[in-house]
């Protein structure tokens, strides 16, 4: 796979093994006390499963295995556009995830990750070939 | 496919009907006047779909379809796989099984049994990184 490819899985698998971590803590907090400060994980827990983890990795495969006819067409620009959306995603998930008033600039940094994204694969959703389906 | 994938993506299918099977006894729990256990159960209903459904259909894909690890070990240490599907589903069951019970009845069950629980799927998440690390290759 392509070396952002990599970066954004091997992200979104650290981002996993945190959430399912920050989850662990919160559910033993349900059954023994441990806080009540733990429940502001709840959050961060969640940034980092849904965004970190499930769109990260989506976003990771998709610029793996998507047509690259695009890619042969700018492949600096491609690669910069893949590698922003990398950076600024991970950067989002991580100010949401510090909670308090970084939440919004955290969502406006993942708004642009996704931008960045959209703007890598746009021209790679072409027919490559013919499908059954 | 291997063995494991199939594991994997069958039980992924049972979490999506039976998550969405309590999303709607849920949601038809105050019409119906069904048994008031299943208002506690929404963390439950949203846990088998996101853990269920989404995370171990991903974890069954990854395992079949990402780039082999050697020719001796294609899909790495087959320990540690069998080890990330069990705890993954152990985990999750307990969990949907003693979180409503405890949110109804808190002496019906004991807490450390939901410390159990998350533990067990936090080790599930680390089993899955630690072995599909080696598989994320650059080419």
């Amino acid at each position: 796979m392509p070396r952002v490819s990599a970066w954004f899985v091997r992200g979104s698998l650290c981002h996993l093994v945190g959430g399912f971590t920050l989850g662990a803590l919160l559910l033993t907090g349900k059954g023994i006390p441990l806080g009540s400060g733990l429940w502001a994980l709840r959050g961060a827990h969640i940034e980092m499963l849904l965004v970190g983890w499930m769109i990260q990795l989506v976003m990771g495969v998709a610029i793996w295995i998507f047509p690259r006819f695009a890619v042969r067409r700018a492949p600096q620009l491609s690669a910069r556009t893949a590698w922003l959306a990398f950076a600024l995603l991970n950067a989002g998930v991580v100010l949401v995830s510090l909670g308090g008033s970084l939440v919004g600039a955290g969502r406006l940094v993942e708004i642009g990750a996704a931008a960045s994204f959209a703007a890598h694969l746009w021209g790679r959703v072409s027919p490559a070939g013919l499908s059954a389906i | 496919m291997p063995p494991l994938s199939r594991w994997y993506i069958k039980a992924a299918m049972l979490y999506l009907v039976a998550g969405l099977f309590v999303g709607a006894l849920q949601a038809l729990q105050q019409p119906w006047h069904l048994p008031a256990l299943l208002a506690a159960a929404g963390p439950a209903y949203v846990h088998m779909l996101v853990v269920g459904w989404i995370t171990q259909m991903i974890f069954g894909v990854a395992y079949w379809m990402f780039p082999k690890d050697t020719a001796e070990r294609p899909r790495g240490n087959n320990a540690i796989a069998v080890a990330t599907i069990v705890l993954l589903n152990a985990g999750l069951l307990l969990r949907v099984v003693v979180e409503p019970m405890r949110a109804w009845r808190p002496e019906a069950l004991p807490g450390w049994l939901l410390a159990l629980a998350g533990v067990a799927q936090a080790l599930a998440a680390l089993g899955f990184a630690i072995n599909i690390w080696p598989r994320v290759k650059v080419k």
